[in-house]
């Protein structure tokens, strides 16, 4: 079976004047159509860096990307020149920035942004592009949406901005929706409106999804599996239900338990992760959650772990996974 | 210093207001304003910590840097041990200032990048005239030792540090005249989750060494129930709940908070699936022209004729043990 995306061993580098810094070390994983995944972890963790590179979007130099593939509809996008890109970026995949406010045109009416795509890409004309428009406004809720066309990006609330952007990545039909951070600099009741809208969306156009975020607990009700990224490794990768039950690796463990409960009574002390993430300039021939972790012994600070498997459909990077697995059998949450 | 449920009254703020003129026109005559806080009433107790949370814009920061006088309140009082600190001048409000501190957001921009960590943490020493230079030299050694950086990092500067080792500075700052009072502006926001718990235990861990009261002001309802003693929420500039943790989000008797609570993501899949969502509708009005009657009745799902034309009163309908204030007409049948 070919899946949607297969990203296999990516590895990007970003050649700086203070070093080579490792962004992306050797991550993969897959998307079947209309499958979603959260790729979640901490800044620097390298989570948007991943998909930029599947994307041809990070800035060369002093970014690179060195080995690996990312597979699309079976055809490698690492390696494809920028035109080619052009052509699947915004048709076949598109993206939803974190930043409404810098990610539209300020000078450009809404209305022109959003047909722009779709003269490009679907070759229609004015008037067809602005009756998409207006539907595809619709779609995401904006009232009047004929009217709105008209307006400039200032004219929207920030939560109204993040739907055209939406409206504006799905209006060419894309078979992968890529949303990185997109709810981060909104209010919560906002962030709750648009992570519903994306679902209902989800529902009715059956894209997939690759949503990246730094809060474990956005997902947890919207995604099929999760992968956890930590130094620019995903260190482990589960279905959604399994992640949050029994997380099988100290760093997953580690952030569920410095989140407090909403619905908690009595609050226990939050259990911090001591330490910082570590200089990414540096090759890891350890573990590089090891000088962090409360489980780590000798071989954890000897040899860096390489995925395994641990049980179905769900890998980990953690030399103790199977004790962790005992340890901490009554999950999370219950 | 009055006594109310056998806990200390430390701060009463009465009916405080802060209102941002808008200029217009060649000669900037007013023409309206920002009614960035419009009447906020509330006691804040000895020891305790009380969480102030809202969406932004909502007027929690602008409440809490109007508490400690950063802004001039356009009405009000704020009484800090009995004395009005609205009515105080310059010299004596500075001498009072050793006594209330503020931890900032932001922990790259609320650092001077040219200042060296001894001094930005010294800095409110020499201001006060506490010590002499050697004493001051040691006590800005201690107090990097009771936030958890190496005393040996005194000659450093900001830019060396992380973001939450940099939080960890502008706590030291705000602990170097030992003040009884803290307003902590979404301390915690800008940093990392596995960050953020670090700082919120080292808070609450100061809260019990120094027996301090905080002002806890954030919009992560679920670190704000971690923190605080009791929770108020703010909406457009009112306080909409006021009551101990517990009551506010088990028992919430407010659509607003409600709403908020339904609003938060829980780090649990089975729990998200079987969740009835309560999702507003719009955002949050501009408060330069804010909704007649009740704040919140254009997104409010129980608003009725009363709540377009009268503005609730803020009014206790818990116990005089257990108050719980709540700012609705139809609160009763939340019940």
């Amino acid at each position: 079976m070919t899946h949607l995306l297969e990203v296999r061993d990516l590895v990007t580098k970003f050649y700086t004047e203070q070093g080579v810094v490792n962004a992306v070390n050797g991550i993969s994983y897959t998307l079947d159509e209309g499958e979603s995944i959260a790729i979640v972890g901490e800044s620097g963790s390298g989570k948007s860096v991943g998909v930029l590179s599947i994307m041809g979007l990070i800035p060369s130099p002093p970014g690179r990307v060195d080995s690996g593939e990312a597979l699309f509809n079976g055809r490698n996008l690492i390696g494809l020149s920028h035109d080619e890109l052009r052509h699947i970026r915004g048709r076949e995949m598109a993206m939803v920035f974190q930043d409404p406010m810098t990610s539209l045109n300020p000078v450009l009416t809404v209305g022109y942004q959003l047909t722009e795509a779709l003269k490009l890409h679907l070759g229609m004309d004015d008037n067809q592009a602005k009756k998409r428009a207006a539907e595809m406004l619709e779609l995401v809720g904006i009232p009047n949406p004929v009217k709105r066309l008209d307006d400039y990006p200032h004219q929207f609330s920030g939560g109204q901005r993040q739907r055209v952007m939406i409206a504006m990545a799905l209006s060419c039909n894309p078979s992968l929706l890529i949303a990185d951070e997109p709810t981060t600099a909104l209010d919560v009741t906002i962030q709750a409106q648009i992570v519903e809208l994306v679902k209902q969306l989800q529902e009715k156009l059956g894209m997939a999804i690759i949503w990246i975020t730094h809060d474990l607990a956005l997902v947890a009700g919207m995604v099929d599996k999760v992968a956890v990224m930590y130094a620019g490794y995903i260190v482990e990768q589960a279905p959604v239900h399994d992640l949050y039950k029994r997380p099988l690796h100290p760093y997953t463990l580690g952030l569920l338990h410095s989140m407090p409960k909403l619905d908690a009574k009595e609050q226990t002390r939050l259990a911090s992760i001591d330490g910082l993430p570590p200089d990414l300039r540096q090759n890891f021939n350890y573990c590089p959650f090891a000088p962090r972790c409360p489980y780590a012994i000798d071989k954890c600070k000897q040899e860096n772990p390489a995925l395994m498997a641990a049980g179905p459909n769900r890998v980990s990077a953690c030399w103790r996974w199977e004790d962790l697995r005992e340890e901490t059998g009554f999950g999370v949450n219950a | 210093m009055s006594q109310e449920n056998g806990k200390e009254t430390f701060i009463q703020v009465r009916n405080l207001k802060k209102h941002f003129p808008i200029m217009r026109g060649v000669f900037r005559r007013q023409v309206g304003a920002v009614k960035a806080v419009d009447g906020v009433s509330f006691d804040i107790y000895k020891g305790e910590t009380l969480g102030l949370v809202g969406e932004s814009g909502c007027g929690k920061s602008t409440t809490g840097r109007s508490i400690l006088q950063l802004l001039t309140p356009t009405e009000g009082e704020v009484l800090f041990d009995g004395r009005d600190l609205t009515k105080l001048g310059q010299s004596e409000l500075r001498k009072s200032r050793r006594h209330m501190q503020m931890i900032f957001q932001d922990p790259y921009a609320s650092l001077n990048p040219r200042m060296t960590v001894g001094n930005i943490i010294g800095e409110p020493l020499e201001i006060h005239n506490i010590g002499d230079a050697k004493s001051r030299k040691d006590r800005v050694k201690e107090l990097l030792k009771i936030v958890g950086l190496n005393p040996y990092f005194i000659n450093r500067y900001p830019h060396e540090f992380s973001g939450g080792q940099r939080q960890r500075i502008g706590v030291a700052r705000a602990l170097a005249t030992n003040p009884d009072f803290i307003v902590a502006d979404e301390p915690i926001s800008a940093l990392d989750v596995s960050i953020q718990a670090q700082v919120v235990n080292l808070l609450d861990d100061l809260k019990d060494d120094l027996g301090l009261t905080y002002l806890f002001i954030a919009h992560d309802l679920s670190m704000i129930r971690y923190i605080s003693d009791r929770v108020a929420v703010m909406y457009l500039g009112k306080i909409v709940e006021l009551s101990d943790k517990d009551t506010v989000f088990d028992h919430s008797l407010h659509p607003y908070t409600q709403a908020l609570l339904s609003a938060i993501p829980i780090p649990d899949p089975e729990k998200e699936e079987k969740r009835q969502r309560l999702i507003l509708e719009g955002g949050v009005p501009s408060p330069a022209n804010p909704p007649s009657g009740c704040n919140f009745h254009p997104r409010c799902s129980y608003a009725t004729d009363i709540c377009s034309q009268t503005d609730p009163e803020f009014r206790n309908l818990g116990t005089d043990s257990r108050p719980h204030f709540v700012a609705c007409h139809h609160a009763e049948q939340f019940k």
